[in-house]
């Protein structure tokens, strides 16, 4: 390019799109039209062969044989791989080993993957992948937390998590109890399922796309199979089409097998997964059982909890360590415990490894606790709102301490409850639905009102840190590349928001370019609800470097002190002077000035001592609370929710547009992992819950038709966040725990709130009536 | 060959496997992308698509799943995608409703949203939230929570301008109507697998017998799951689509004859005229997608021991029409199924129409469906009740149970404890009890068989107490 571009002189409005607005998604223009790319739109190499997988058909076993003689002779197939054929590394477990990338021997969950075929077409190769001859030496299978705890076959190490004496603190407090609760798994049902293609590239390379919230783990993960350097893969993601936890490892093993195959044919491979495949090979939530006893006063003011928190691992470690200490970490939810014992177990079973979904083992800890309120309410008498708010951490009297020795610094949950308290008109409705349940023998009606406190960070400490590239063209447009990945969070438009405020330049000159190894190396996956911190925080330093460049150029240029050169609206006072942002951006090419620069962040404060079992694992806490009413059929444990109130902290708003759709959609995904999500496995150990027939996740009906949501407003976060944001992704996910509540409030309801219910979740239909049918016998007993 | 309209531009395919759907046809042989496959299975609606048909010289538009529908199903209509609703740069103001509401985050479920929603404004004057979540309710999205959605779909009618298709209906409508009044074979063969609609209940019943082991596909929302979930490829398709008879409904003034052919959507209307409780079960049986596809006859004809139809018409003492060639038979719904899977149809018969009585003076009729979630589920129990009420005695009462055994059932023991009794809370018990001896249900992902049994008995309970003069309601749903 010797001329350069022409552009406008003067710009006259903007600029749009800096923080706080409720700008549309980047690419929302692009979904409804059908224009936006996933991972299986692209346009693939003509030749593309398509791998698909051939899966075990017991939970555990030995191979003995595995004939696939009728495989290669089926229609359109090229060729197979199987374990011999990996050069390098076989097993893929994302932080510690057990994850093979196919069966060795030893068969260990139902759906693991045995042999690849590739072929011409995607329906040759689904066919031809169902003809192996394969026997297995069955072995039995432990299936449920129960046998696995019974044999303690554990994935990892047990941690303990204590504070004072809880054993003596329950002994001596006026009033014990103890129960246990169950909580099933969640499939992540993300609507887009797992795809790679894979392209060979000169000197043994692979060129990845892949629908992944970790590409630089998959670009790790595929040079080790292949056996060659990181530095010869490339991953990218441009977006996914959902994924909530389950592609931040589970989307590892299907981009490594298409680049076997890639490999091993010289061609391109697409590797994409059936929903049933999809559902049956890949993780879910972890299902949980937790036992507990706990002290307390007639206040309904704890003394003591010593709880156990089991996880249902599956078959190998993949990322439960920190699922299970995150569990461990959100027990307390928003409530003091004076003296505590928390057991974390990480129990191995013979079925899909679980894995990363939404709230990270968080949500279950949160439930365990909040049902041990609902407990202690029903035998105290007391309202549970009355429970909760004489349990939660305030500054005074040294309850500001989490069991795990991080202090409490924003209290942010007695006011924010309060509010909603306030603007949901709980009190008034608590009394009308009292008086209702009286007069209405088969319809009840339940209300609760439960909190979040949810802690932020990786609790992994160096996966803490992001960075970000930007490259400003001479006609003033901006490329913006960071390590996050976008999987319609609005990460993409929350950072170029983050980028236009820096530059005041408008959003529509920022392109969000795809995630990709080779532009920003080395990055942690978009988790922990930390995608905007980190990543808005490197790409902010990014755009520093190059304002700070762009300033020191026109202040020496000009002649002027470097404090009058001022970005604004598109423009660029430099003295008495004014540019054009694409005026300057040119002066400064033509003087030979860098216009590209990266940018880099790692989270401060933050560190946790597993040995001692005390730390400050978060850099911050992130607040909400939500009020649910459901009524109930008795005759049937069929229910709706009449109507949800929400407020949640979300710091000062990148997004508020964003934001709200975080807050929504997290809770009704809650709503479902607790309501009709129920994942049912056979006694062979073979999920039978397959597809979106039989897991019912929500549909637009339950969607609360009264539904208000409001974000904590003028609550700018106490920490250096980027423009004092909070992070959203997750925390809203455990606002569903209030619809729970509400329909273990009106099963209560039954028999007058004097005896507590058993519930476990998800509390489908069936389980509702379950616990109606019990209440009445143990109330005529 | 067959010959349909993508948006306005006139295909006619002779040589494709007729196994293809219209979702792998759109993917895979257009390359239009835009169109995402969730499932496969006509269960999350990332794949809707829309049709418009030629009926009673107007388009008729309705929203269908590209991805359990046979390409050959397109012959004779228009094929609306979501690459045809953008003119130029400006969005359609679906489009631009969704975009401004929010309506999207990761943008997957989107294009079927778009779609339903397209369908949606082409067939309402104007919106309302209840009809908008019925053609919303096989959709699913994982990441909104849907309140956005809904806004936009309410919001799309501020732009109160017409579109492209309006523009174009005319010239559309024409080439549907030359296409059909052309009285050459609708056949498609490739891959060694052939696809054929006769235009005649003879040549249809002659068809079956000259292929025996041909499908019958009408709505496909049942046999499709075959070809992309079981992978199997079908030798012969039968399409009945357009033999007339099939295709109507007939008012006998003792009866409605239901076409086996007749889609839900179709028949739905005259149906809960006669049977306003059929409206919920119809409302929730499959989604608006599955409705405007299947057929009574594709309902009755799979045999499932959960389709939801079943028990309404056998409660009601519906009968089918068989027909075998030349030869015609008349029997009852519920006499129809034999065991797990299987009917008393013979090889090369089929079902013709569907006789539904009217309901009688004095009878009332209740159907419930329990199922874990209130739209597009399967039954765990389906109960349909009968009663006839005289001088405060139960004088008549047929009650038939989907989800209870491996075919839809009467309850005859049930029925016999409760005629000539006191219809009174007291002569319940005995009557739930008595379901004992008419069902063993099973467990599985959907409910325990305690649950059923229990459901089961609980659901004439209700029946009793939505019978009682000036009840309050004893439904979720009816609650508000």
């Amino acid at each position: 390019m010797r001329s350069l571009p022409s552009v406008s002189v003067r710009e006259a409005t903007g600029p749009t799109g800096s923080p706080g607005q409720p700008l549309k998604h980047e690419s929302a223009h692009k979904h409804v039209s059908g224009e936006a790319i996933y991972t299986d739109d692209h346009v693939a190499p003509p030749d593309v062969l398509h791998a698909y997988p051939g899966l075990s058909s017991v939970a555990h076993g030995k191979l003995v044989k595995l004939d696939l003689e009728s495989v290669r002779r089926a229609p359109g197939v090229i060729d197979i791989l199987t374990l011999a054929d990996v050069p390098g590394q076989t097993d893929i477990g994302p932080v510690y080993p057990g994850d093979p990338i196919m069966v060795n021997e030893r068969v260990e969950f139902w759906g693991q993957v045995l042999f690849v075929v590739a072929a011409t077409s995607y329906d040759s190769a689904r066919r031809a992948a169902r003809l192996a001859v394969v026997e297995y030496d069955t072995l039995p299978a432990d299936l449920t937390i129960e046998q696995g705890l019974a044999k303690q076959s554990l994935v990892r190490p047990s941690h303990i998590q204590r504070r004072g004496d809880a054993e003596c603190a329950i002994r001596e407090a006026p009033l014990t109890l103890e129960g246990e609760i169950r909580s099933g798994g969640q499939e992540h049902m993300y609507l887009e399922g797992q795809a790679s293609l894979c392209i060979p590239q000169e000197d043994g390379g692979m060129y990845v796309y892949t629908s992944s919230q970790h590409p630089t783990e998959g670009q790790k993960l595929v040079a080790q199979v292949l056996g060659i350097a990181m530095g010869l893969v490339t991953v990218e993601v441009r977006r996914m089409g959902g994924a909530f936890g389950g592609k931040e490892t589970h989307a590892n093993q299907w981009a490594c097998l298409a680049a076997l195959l890639a490999r091993k044919t010289g061609r391109a491979v697409k590797l994409r997964l059936a929903r049933a495949d999809d559902m049956t090979a890949t993780g879910k939530r972890h299902h949980f059982m937790s036992k507990y006893r706990v002290g307390f006063d007639r206040n309904g003011q704890i003394h003591g909890l010593d709880l156990s928190l089991s996880g249902g691992c599956g078959m190998s470690p993949d990322l439960s360590d920190a699922i299970v200490d995150r569990a461990m970490f959100h027990a307390d939810n928003a409530y003091f415990l004076p003296a505590a014992h928390i057991e974390g177990h990480r129990v191995k079973t013979h079925t899909v490894s679980n894995t990363a979904f939404r709230g990270f083992g968080g949500p279950q800890g949160m439930l365990a606790i909040e049902n041990i309120i609902e407990h202690i309410a029903t035998t105290t008498g007391l309202d549970a709102l009355e429970v909760r708010k004489r349990n939660f951490y305030r500054a005074e009297d040294g309850r500001d301490i989490t069991h795990y020795g991080q202090k409490i610094e924003q209290h942010l949950i007695a006011p924010l409850v309060e509010r909603l308290e306030r603007s949901s008109g709980y009190q008034q409705r608590r009394q009308s639905i009292q008086e209702f349940n009286v007069g209405s023998p088969v319809l009840k009606r339940g209300l609760s009102l439960t909190p979040v406190k949810f802690g932020i960070s990786f609790t992994v400490q160096h996966l803490n840190q992001a960075g970000a590239l930007i490259h400003v063209y001479t006609d003033g447009s901006i490329q913006l590349n960071h390590g996050g990945t976008e999987m319609g969070q609005g990460l993409y438009t929350k950072v170029a928001q983050v980028v236009a405020q820096e530059l005041q330049v408008d959003l529509e000159s920022i392109t969000c370019t795809a995630t990709r190894t080779d532009k920003v190396p080395n990055t942690s996956p978009t988790a922990a609800s930390a995608g905007s911190d980190l990543n808005g925080m490197a790409a902010r330093d990014a755009a520093n470097k190059i304002k700070t460049r762009l300033i020191e150029f026109a202040a020496g240029h000009f002649g002027v002190a470097a404090g009058r050169v001022r970005f604004h609206s598109n423009r660029v006072s430099v003295g008495e002077r004014e540019f054009s942002f694409a005026e300057l951006v040119q002066m400064a090419y033509v003087q030979r000035i860098p216009l590209s620069a990266t940018g880099y962040y790692s989270t401060p404060k933050i560190y946790y001592d597993r040995d001692k079992a005390s730390g400050r694992p978060f850099y911050y806490f992130a607040y909400g609370a939500a009020v649910s009413e459901v009524v109930i059929d008795t005759l049937t444990g069929e229910y709706k929710v009449l109507r949800v109130d929400i407020c949640h902290d979300v710091g000062r708003s990148l997004n508020p547009a964003v934001d709200i759709g975080q807050v929504e959609g997290g809770f009704v995904q809650g709503m479902g992992w607790l309501t009709t999500e129920e994942l049912v496995w056979g006694k062979d150990g073979r999920l039978e819950t397959t597809n979106a027939a039989s897991y019912k996740i929500p549909a637009v009906g339950d969607t609360p038709a009264d539904f208000r949501v409001e974000l904590l407003p003028d609550s700018p976060n106490v920490e250096a966040t980027v423009f004092h944001s909070k992070a959203v992704g997750e925390p809203p996910l455990m606002l569903g725990i209030s619809v729970w509540c509400a329909l273990r409030n009106a099963i209560a309801s039954v028999a007058s709130h004097r005896l507590s219910p058993v519930l476990d979740a998800p509390a489908t239909p069936e389980r509702v009536l379950n616990a109606c049918t019990d209440l009445r016998r143990r109330d005529c007993s | 060959m067959i010959r349909f309209l993508l948006n306005s531009v006139e295909q006619l395919i002779e040589d494709l496997d007729p196994n293809t759907t219209v979702l792998d046809y759109l993917r895979l042989h257009l390359r239009r992308t835009g169109t995402k496959e969730g499932c496969a299975s006509g269960d999350c609606g990332a794949c809707t698509v829309v049709l418009a048909e030629a009926r009673e010289d107007q388009l008729r538009y309705s929203a269908i799943n590209a991805c359990i529908t046979p390409i050959g199903n397109l012959h004779g209509k228009q094929l609306i995608t979501v690459e045809d609703l953008k003119q130029g740069a400006v969005l359609h103001p679906v489009q631009q409703a969704m975009v401004d509401c929010h309506g999207s985050q990761c943008g997957f479920c989107t294009p079927g949203f778009v779609m339903s929603m397209f369908a949606y404004r082409k067939t309402h004057a104007a919106p309302d939230r209840e009809s908008l979540l019925e053609a919303l309710g096989g959709n699913l999205c994982r990441c909104t929570g849907y309140r956005p959605i809904v806004d936009a779909g309410m919001q799309m009618y501020e732009a109160d301008t017409g579109d492209s298709f309006d523009a174009s209906a005319d010239a559309v409508l024409n080439t549907l109507k030359s296409i059909d009044s052309n009285t050459d074979e609708v056949f498609l063969s490739g891959n060694h697998k052939s696809y054929f609609a006769p235009r005649s209940l003879a040549h249809l019943a002659s068809a079956l017998l000259e292929n025996p082991e041909a499908r019958l596909v009408a709505g496909a929302t049942d046999l499709a799951l075959e070809m992309t979930q079981g992978l199997e490829e079908i030798d012969t398709l039968l399409y009945p689509g357009l033999v007339p008879e099939l295709q109507t409904v007939r008012d006998t003034g003792t009866a409605l004859e239901i076409g086996a052919a007749v889609t839900y959507s179709q028949f739905s209307s005259q149906l809960c005229a006669e049977y306003p409780e059929m409206a919920e079960l119809i409302e929730r049986l499959g989604s608006l997608q599955i409705r405007n596809q299947g057929t009574l006859g594709g309902n009755i004809g799979n045999a499932s021991p959960i389709g939801d139809m079943a028990p309404a018409l056998i409660a009601i003492g519906a009968d089918l029409v068989l027909r075998r060639g030349d030869a015609v038979r008349v029997v009852a719904v519920e006499d129809y199924f034999v065991s797990y899977l299987v009917t008393v149809l013979q090889v090369g018969e089929f079902i013709e129409r569907i006789i539904v009585p009217k309901a009688r003076a004095g009878e009332i009729f209740k159907v419930y469906k329990v199922s874990k979630r209130w739209e597009d589920d399967i039954s765990a129990v389906c109960g349909a009740f009968r009663l006839r009420v005289v001088d405060g005695k139960v004088a008549g009462v047929a009650i038939a149970f989907g989800g209870m055994a491996e075919i839809p059932k009467r309850a005859h023991h049930c029925e016999q404890a409760m005629l000539g009794q006191a219809w009174a809370e007291s002569s319940i018990t005995p009557a739930m009890a008595a379901l004992a001896q008419d069902f063993t249900p099973i467990s599985d992902f959907r409910a325990s068989a305690d649950y059923r049994m229990q459901v089961a008995g609980n659901l004439l309970q209700r029946l009793f107490l939505e019978t009682q003069p000036g009840a309050a309601t004893v439904r979720v749903r009816l609650y508000a």
